[in-house]
């Protein structure tokens, strides 16, 4: 296995996935000559030409619109969307006709697109470029959201999603193009679906996704020291959430704590407090809890900025208080 | 490295170097506006040849008339509670007849939701719009026209789409046009704006017909945009831009038909604004009389599409009243056979509202729809 940066992976299930199906392109702003602005399109634009790796102008509505038109011709799409604050401008058309489309034409048109875009707080990028909007999308009927939190995750997720027929939103995050971490060397498909125990334990179950993953482990690897034996879960699906896998780890541990770099109001939390109260209610020794950013935009300041987002530390002292110890 | 092969054509429009102060005369217009048959049924301007042939103009008559017919009993059907609420083309038949007339099969038309005229030329079914509106979603699967996209109601979403139907038609080498119908009111929209923009600067196979029947709901085409025309909005993206007398069936035939030709054979897309009338309301839901003076409506009834062209065929004494009037029943009779077909057709069953969700659908929601499928039609509580 290879150690390979998350933009590599990603660039790598690019470029595979464009020498298999010529019909396979992508798009976004500055993803051409420049590369990306997170290099996930590097060379691309030299081995594949101006006709596959199209460098659109600033309209995030109608480039996202005009990949889910290609799509219905036979293109495989894989749109970036610079940052996911962005991709606002975009939400008509990925809800409203990619989502849509195979429903409301009986099954006639398919908008297999895959849309690609970071977001998160990253270093003091202000209130309107640090967006966490994945609660947004997760909504959505239709669309399939996935989350990497790895490398191989981010490699093995965008071939997946190349090769499925539905919409799918690869949500990412702006501080972990540069993550090292190791990808098969063979071809490898992430699923689309359910969830993943990155660290199994008795105690309490840590949901995370995306970064908060890595904010579960780190907290688990410490209370550890302490004696308190934590259970990592890794909600790579965010539509459709994995309520099996969700189910199966707190009737085990009896405890849950949800980790997310985003607000709690309307969020991943609040999704999955609901799953554990209608699946395994009676399985709890103590109330669920979240661990969320606070409800303000981001601030640009960079003291502020960190005051509002959790982190490990955070993580630990919500499982401290929730075991009361 | 070089930019000249990007994927816009590479004709860099770069300005020479200037003084401060110094003026330049920069997209300087004209907008063309075309019309073969006046209102009284006279020839305006010499016939394209296709005019020349007696029955290819019967042939978009028959349209128009079948359309009529169509949009009629469509209209009484929603008044008794048949069919939901329903968008008329009346006074727009040739608007949409023309469109239809002059694609060829293979290309793809993006409808908006008054181009039934077009659509019913290219093979979608009578039946198939009536299932549509009766709230059917099936109605938008088309039997013969499988590549041809479903009714757009929410306004000018389908531009992007359409951009990039001509992007993949360009990519794969096929010789397709994307033709993409709109309304005036659409032209504000950014969609719009951001469509005709890359496909300028792509030169895709794309050609815009904006059906402007000078009314976006209740907004006048006057307080919609202070532009002369909705044709130059085309001109600054750096494609033509005209206007057609767009109840000239034979005038929108022939512009449409050159528009495609010209984009069929690399040489970029073009904007066609048909001005014509919206006769009716806005749909079924609305009562245009709270916002449109009545006169007005009278004013346009001398413009009217069809009776143009039947002035012109009895004119030239090739059109007798009983080939009218047994034009007329037939269609009647085509679409009463539609109807009934429409009527006929079983309702879905309500778990099929998964069956088109996903390509294969998710485990959590098949709990879901089979908690529907065991509950019937008695909702979800």
């Amino acid at each position: 296995m290879a150690v390979m940066m998350y933009w590599e992976a990603i660039r790598r299930a690019h470029d595979e996935e464009m020498t298999r199906d010529p019909l396979v392109i992508c798009m976004g702003e500055d993803i051409g000559v420049a590369g990306g602005t997170y290099k996930a399109t590097q060379g691309l634009y030299d081995k594949y030409g101006p006709e596959r790796v199209i460098d659109t102008p600033i309209s995030e509505n109608s480039y996202t619109g005009l990949g889910i038109g290609a799509s219905f011709l036979g293109v495989r799409p894989i749109i970036e969307i610079m940052s996911v604050n962005f991709a606002w401008l975009a939400t008509d058309q990925i809800f409203n006709s990619a989502a849509k489309v195979r429903y409301m034409s009986g099954g006639q048109l398919t908008a297999p697109v895959v849309i690609r875009s970071p977001g998160g707080t990253a270093h003091q990028l202000g209130a309107q470029h640090s967006a966490r909007m994945e609660k947004v999308f997760m909504g959505v009927a239709g669309l399939r959201v996935v989350t990497p939190s790895s490398p191989k995750q981010a490699y093995g997720m965008l071939k997946s999603a190349v090769r499925c027929d539905d919409p799918v939103f690869i949500y990412e995050h702006e501080l972990m193009y540069n993550m090292k971490g190791e990808v098969p060397d063979a071809e490898y498909f992430h699923p689309l679906e359910g969830s993943e125990v990155t660290r199994s334990g008795k105690d309490v179950t840590l949901f995370g996704y995306n970064i908060s993953v890595h904010w579960c482990m780190q907290a688990a690897e410490q209370l550890a020291k302490n004696g308190i034996d934590c259970e990592v879960i890794d909600l790579y699906t965010l539509s459709p959430l994995d309520r099996a896998g969700i189910q199966k780890s707190v009737s085990k541990t009896h405890r849950a704590v949800v980790v997310e770099e985003a607000e709690a109001a309307v969020g991943v939390g609040s999704e999955v407090m609901a799953i554990i109260n209608e699946e395994c209610f009676f399985d709890l020794d103590a109330a669920p809890v979240r661990v969320s950013a606070v409800n303000v935009p981001i601030p640009y300041n960079h003291r502020l900025e960190k005051a509002t987002i959790p982190n490990a530390k955070s993580v630990m002292a919500a499982v401290r208080k929730l075991l009361g110890k | 490295m070089a930019r000249a092969d990007s994927f816009a054509d590479g004709n860099s429009i770069t300005p020479p170097p200037r003084q401060f102060g110094q003026a330049r005369r920069v997209a300087h217009f004209e907008i063309k506006y075309l019309q073969y048959l006046n209102h009284l049924g006279e020839v305006a301007e010499e016939l394209p040849e296709f005019a020349q042939e007696r029955g290819q103009l019967l042939a978009l008559y028959r349209a128009m008339v079948l359309t009529r017919t169509f949009d009629k009993k469509a209209i009484a059907l929603q008044r008794t509670g048949k069919l939901g609420t329903y968008a008329s083309s009346l006074g727009q038949e040739a608007a949409a007849v023309g469109v239809g007339a002059a694609m060829a099969k293979q290309d793809v038309l993006l409808p908006a939701y008054r181009e039934y005229g077009a659509q019913f030329l290219r093979g979608v079914s009578m039946t198939e719009i009536l299932l549509y509106w009766g709230g059917d979603e099936r109605g938008m699967n088309y039997g013969a026209q499988a590549e041809d996209f479903p009714i757009c109601v929410p306004i000018a979403t389908h531009a992007p789409h359409a951009v990039g139907v001509a992007y993949a038609m360009k990519l794969r080498g096929q010789a397709r046009v994307a033709v993409c119908a709109l309304g005036d009111g659409a032209t504000s929209k950014g969609d719009f704006y951001e469509a005709v923009n890359i496909a300028g600067a792509w030169q895709l196979p794309l050609v815009f017909i904006v059906n402007n029947n000078q009314w976006a709901i209740s907004v006048s085409r006057a307080a919609q945009t202070r532009a002369e025309t909705l044709a130059q909005k085309a001109i600054a993206a750096g494609i033509p831009g005209e206007q057609v007398d767009g109840n000239d069936v034979i005038a929108v035939r022939e512009r449409v038909a050159q528009a495609l030709d010209t984009a069929r054979h690399g040489g970029g897309p073009r904007l066609i604004e048909a001005l014509t009338y919206r006769m009716g309301d806005h749909t079924t839901a609305d009562d245009a009389s709270r916002y449109r003076p009545g006169d007005e409506v009278e004013q346009q009834r001398q413009y009217d599409p069809i009776a143009r062209l039947h002035k012109y065929l009895a004119r030239c004494g090739e059109w007798s009243q009983q080939q009218d009037d047994a034009l007329y029943a037939e269609c009647e009779a085509k679409v009463d056979a539609a109807v009934k077909d429409y009527l006929a057709t079983p309702a879905v069953a309500p778990e099929s509202m998964f069956d088109y969700l996903y390509e294969k659908l998710p485990v959590a929601l098949r709990t879901q729809r089979e908690s529907l499928s065991s509950q019937g039609e008695s909702g979800n509580g």
